[in-house]
């Protein structure tokens, strides 16, 4: 079964009285099975974190969709979304204002249980002090408060609380672009691993496309609140069918200087023109620019590959059969 | 709140306000125990008499025991501050929450009515007030409370305000707390202390305010005893008996006062179990600079410092509040060429880039080593000679561009400044330099973008302008410290184009401090891997890709999500960077390296040449290549 599925949510934000309201996500559609990994992938003011506290219910849509486990939970209220929140949990982006630095992190991690279950106080201390352990923090993490920590460790801390009463779906924004390169991967390796022996289901934002390939099963890459492109991890990494997901593989420097050297020659530099509306919202920075794209939106197609799907008007001509395109390497711009 | 009571008794102002006030509190309710007379007892033989056995402070007027009325008076006191206050924080605590947190048509409502009492004149109102109710201070009290608490509403709703846009409100939220459980849990402890001080200031001033309609005759009314009264007394016979002035209003101040500091230790106590201290900067040690010659005798790998070499750091060492944070830093920058200095987080990276410029952050100094820059130790420069070389010699870009620009002024008006700072030339021609550098950091448009202000930029525009800003003085040597790092990776590879673009054109050196291999790889020739505080590894680029001489330079390298395989966990390197008070004495890497035997911690492993320029700090580097380098 679909754990969640997200049909045309639009969100918006008013911009005043003399303004329209800013679009920060268009008509987005995505699901997420079982056990499975969704990644989102985008830059900043593509509205990927929007998206994300839209399906947690902190923003609310304007039109749009989103069942989970069956269930209609667009305009959930209060007392649903606190029965929601059993098996709907999240890990924030920054580890060090996610957790309450008047609380110690026993305090924090019993929160969820004292809503959801009634227990006993031991109980709750042993439970608390199993998911620590299980998250790889010392035995006396419970009495200490946030401040004495480092980022990673609170980022373990705040997945520990997401875990707290065995969620099913947990929304990762951006967990771990604020960590240290040592301390990212071991946190993305924690999160594999509970994946692997919880079999949670993740939707996870981030906006480096290494990152999220390698914890993503699918990838939906997002542009100005729109899904670009959409497809299994491994293809859209290696064969990108969107010229921006190509123009974001080409944009991040790869920890290699003669392979980075050649990436940089072959590279087009972009122009910085006012976005464009009305047509591809990529239009303006896209190097295959037609007129087409500049006055119509392209929808997002099936493009044949099993499970992908990409927004481009132009996409059949560039990639006109898979056998040019499948030798693996990045094609550049 | 046993924890937090003790930790208040530890600050002596705390314990003698609570000795005073818990002294005024017993005598006052238990006056009928502890005063030698009656408050009204008339003694007309004693009258206005000096403090003796019978009367320990004396009499007034009518002879009555001025201790006795003191502590009688106390009560009435007591009950007025204690009604002034419920009202005041139930009021204040519960309208500034649900404003702030609420929002919507409960703020409006909230903040117009808290607007329109601010409006009315409050001791008019308690006077309109006691002259229905005559001589009901209670009346009088709970109103002054009403009056007061829209302070309290205002301040408690910014700062809910704040503190609803946390993350941990959210991550509450999502765990599925109730509104009341999030305020109370979440919202209220982060307000406690500033509710305590308002609420310390505002007793303070019911106290006084008391006292004064005591002293004009309102309230509790002659003969019956309050402090007020008793000033009013006094002030009567001030030219007969100025003595009676002292029982009466050294009570009063001391009590003020000692709400005052109560207030004070309170909040202190109750934050400084989750804040923490800043670390205590020495305040003499700030501007010395030591002559000290390099120590450089545990590493004896570094070749002398190179003639040719534009900028050539030798034995480096910088101190925060007393603790070495950097140690025996030594490289050369040969000029138009680009060096990274990588690592994570703690490992002293910015604060060796900062420490060339004389810019130590945190009260820090250098505490050993030179930095020559074209020849001049920069480390035994005065202020003056180092202001002079910053900008026109040296220039930096940081990580945040906001914070190199000014919000206040046009992107315009702050590089003319840095123009005109380095060239002495008129305004005219510092406006047209403007556009020129707007240009070589490619802006498209430059005139436009000069004419906005900061907020009207975007993160990638604002860092061109920042670098614009830095390259005012025609430096021959920019340092960045993380320049990409909060930008957008498509805006990164423009920027770091710029760079390359910019160090083309003008031919000066850059030192880029940044944590992205891909920086490296893409921009350095030489790289300097820095950990706790030293340098680890020091090598050409390309050779150090290839081959990493340092086990922390090969699980750095080996972390990267770029190389992970599918399907595998992603190499990591156990445990985290130690902090510079927990640095042990040997190899600072041992405790996460693969490699590390007993060997490694006897002592400190010293940054030995293994090649004609390539420096590592390992003993087992011969293992490590053997091993198959990186994975």
């Amino acid at each position: 079964m679909t754990t969640l599925d997200v049909r045309d949510l639009t969100v918006e934000f008013r911009q005043g009285r003399s303004r329209p309201p800013l679009r920060a996500v268009d008509a987005v559609s995505l699901q997420i099975g079982a056990g499975e990994t969704l990644g989102l992938v985008g830059e900043s003011g593509s509205g990927k974190s929007t998206l994300g506290r839209a399906i947690l219910g902190l923003t609310p849509a304007a039109s749009g969709s989103v069942h989970y486990e069956g269930k209609d939970i667009t305009r959930a209220g209060l007392r649903e979304r606190r029965a929601l929140s059993a098996t709907m949990q999240a890990v924030f982006q920054d580890p060090y204002s996610s957790l309450n630095p008047t609380r110690t992190i026993g305090q924090t991690l019993a929160e969820p249980l004292l809503v959801h279950r009634r227990l006993e106080r031991a109980e709750t201390v042993e439970q608390v002090r199993t998911m620590l352990d299980r998250v790889g923090m010392p035995g006396d993490t419970a009495e200490r408060y946030p401040s004495q920590f480092s980022g990673g460790q609170r980022q373990r801390i705040a997945i520990a609380r997401a875990l707290m009463l065995s969620p099913h779906l947990v929304i990762c924004d951006e967990p771990v672009s604020a960590l240290d390169l040592s301390i990212q991967a071991q946190v993305m390796n924690l999160l594999a691993d509970l994946q692997r022996e919880l079999g949670l289901s993740y939707l996870f934002i981030a906006h480096d496309l290494a990152v999220v390939r390698h914890l993503s099963h699918r990838i939906v890459v997002l542009y100005r609140g729109q899904v670009m492109e959409t497809g299994p991890a491994a293809r859209v990494y290696s064969r990108p069918g969107h010229p921006y997901t190509e123009a974001l593989l080409a944009a991040a420097p790869v920890p290699d200087p003669e392979q980075q050297r050649a990436r940089r020659t072959a590279r087009t530099a972009t122009t910085l023109a006012p976005p464009n509306t009305g047509g591809c919202p990529f239009a303006h920075r896209c190097p295959h620019t037609v007129d087409r794209c500049r006055t119509e939106r392209p929808a997002l197609r099936p493009t044949g590959d099993s499970g992908s799907a990409v927004a481009c008007h132009r996409f059949a001509e560039l990639h006109p059969s898979p056998a040019e395109t499948s030798n693996g390497k990045v094609p550049l711009v | 709140m046993n924890g937090l009571a003790r930790r208040v008794m530890r600050r002596p102002a705390a314990v003698a306000s609570t000795t005073w006030l818990g002294l005024v509190l017993v005598t006052a309710v238990g006056a009928p125990l502890f005063a030698p007379h009656g408050p009204l007892d008339q003694d007309l033989n004693h009258v206005l008499s000096d403090p003796s056995s019978g009367h320990l402070l004396g009499t007034d007027e009518l002879g009555r025991d001025i201790l006795s009325r003191l502590l009688y008076g106390g009560q009435s006191t007591l009950l007025g501050v204690v009604e002034a206050l419920l009202v005041y924080l139930v009021l204040g605590v519960t309208f500034g929450l649900a404003a702030g947190y609420l929002g919507g048509w409960v703020d409006w409502v909230v903040t117009r009515t808290a607007e329109l009492m601010f409006a009315l004149p409050g001791i008019i109102i308690v006077l309109v007030v006691l002259s229905v109710f005559p001589s009901n201070l209670s009346a009088a009290m709970i109103t002054f409370g009403v009056l007061g608490s829209p302070g309290l509403v205002r301040l408690l709703r910014a700062q809910t305000l704040s503190v609803r846009e946390e993350l941990y409100v959210a991550a509450a939220r999502v765990s599925g707390l109730s509104r009341p459980q999030i305020l109370r849990r979440h919202v209220l402890p982060r307000m406690i202390s500033m509710v305590i001080v308002q609420a310390a200031l505002f007793a303070a001033i019911v106290v006084t305010i008391q006292a004064g309609l005591g002293f004009l005759g309102f309230g509790v009314q002659p003969p019956n005893p309050s402090w007020g009264g008793l000033v009013a007394d006094a002030s009567n016979v001030i030219d007969t008996d100025p003595w009676m002035l002292v029982p009466a209003g050294v009570p009063l101040v001391l009590t003020v006062i000692a709400l005052g500091l109560l207030g004070d230790a309170i909040r202190d106590a109750a934050i400084e179990n989750w804040s923490l201290s800043k670390m205590a900067a020495p305040a003499a040690g700030v501007t010395a600079r030591p002559a000290a010659a390099p120590d450089t005798d545990t590493d004896a790998g570094v070749p002398a410092s190179d003639g040719a070499a534009l900028l050539s750091v030798r034995g480096l060492s910088v101190e925060i509040g007393g603790t070495p944070v950097v140690q025996n830093v030594s490289f050369d920058l040969m000029p138009g060429q680009t060096l990274g200095v990588v690592g994570e987080s703690g490992c002293g990276k910015s604060v060796t880039a900062l420490g060339i410029l004389g810019l130590v952050p945190g009260g820090g100094r250098i505490s050993g080593g030179q930095c020559l820059f074209e020849g001049k130790d920069l480390a035994t420069l005065s202020p003056a000679e180092l202001a002079a070389v910053r900008g026109s010699g040296i220039a930096f870009v940081s990580q945040e561009p906001m914070v190199a620009l000014d919000p206040t002024f046009t992107v315009s008006a702050q590089l003319a400044e840095a123009v005109r700072r380095h060239r002495r030339i008129p305004r005219r021609a510092a406006r047209a330099r403007v556009l020129e550098l707007l240009d070589l950091v490619n802006i498209p448009d430059p005139a436009a973008v000069a004419r906005r202000y900061p907020h009207q930029l975007s993160g990638g525009m604002a860092q061109r302008v920042a670098i614009a800003l830095a390259l005012a003085g025609d430096p021959r040597l920019l340092i960045a410290d993380e320049p990409t790092t909060a930008l957008d990776v498509t805006v990164q590879a423009e920027i770091l184009a710029l760079l390359r673009t910019l160090q083309d054109e003008t031919g000066m050196s850059v030192l880029i401090v940044t944590h992205d291999w891909g920086v490296v790889a893409d921009l350095c020739q030489r790289a300097v891997v820095m950990y706790a505080g030293q340098v680890v590894e020091h090598a050409d680029v390309n050779a150090m890709f290839g081959q990493p001489y340092h086990p922390y330079t090969q699980g750095l390298l080996a972390a990267n999500p770029h190389l992970a395989v599918e399907g595998e966990p992603l190499p990591t390197i156990p445990g985290t960077v130690p902090a510079p008070s927990d640095w042990p004495s040997g190899c600072r890497f041992s405790q996460r390296c693969p490699y590390a035997t007993e060997e490694c911690s006897a002592g400190p492993v010293a940054l030995t040449r293994l090649q004609a320029d390539r420096l590592s700090r390992c003993l087992h580097t011969d293992q490590l290549v053997l091993e198959g380098g990186r994975r």
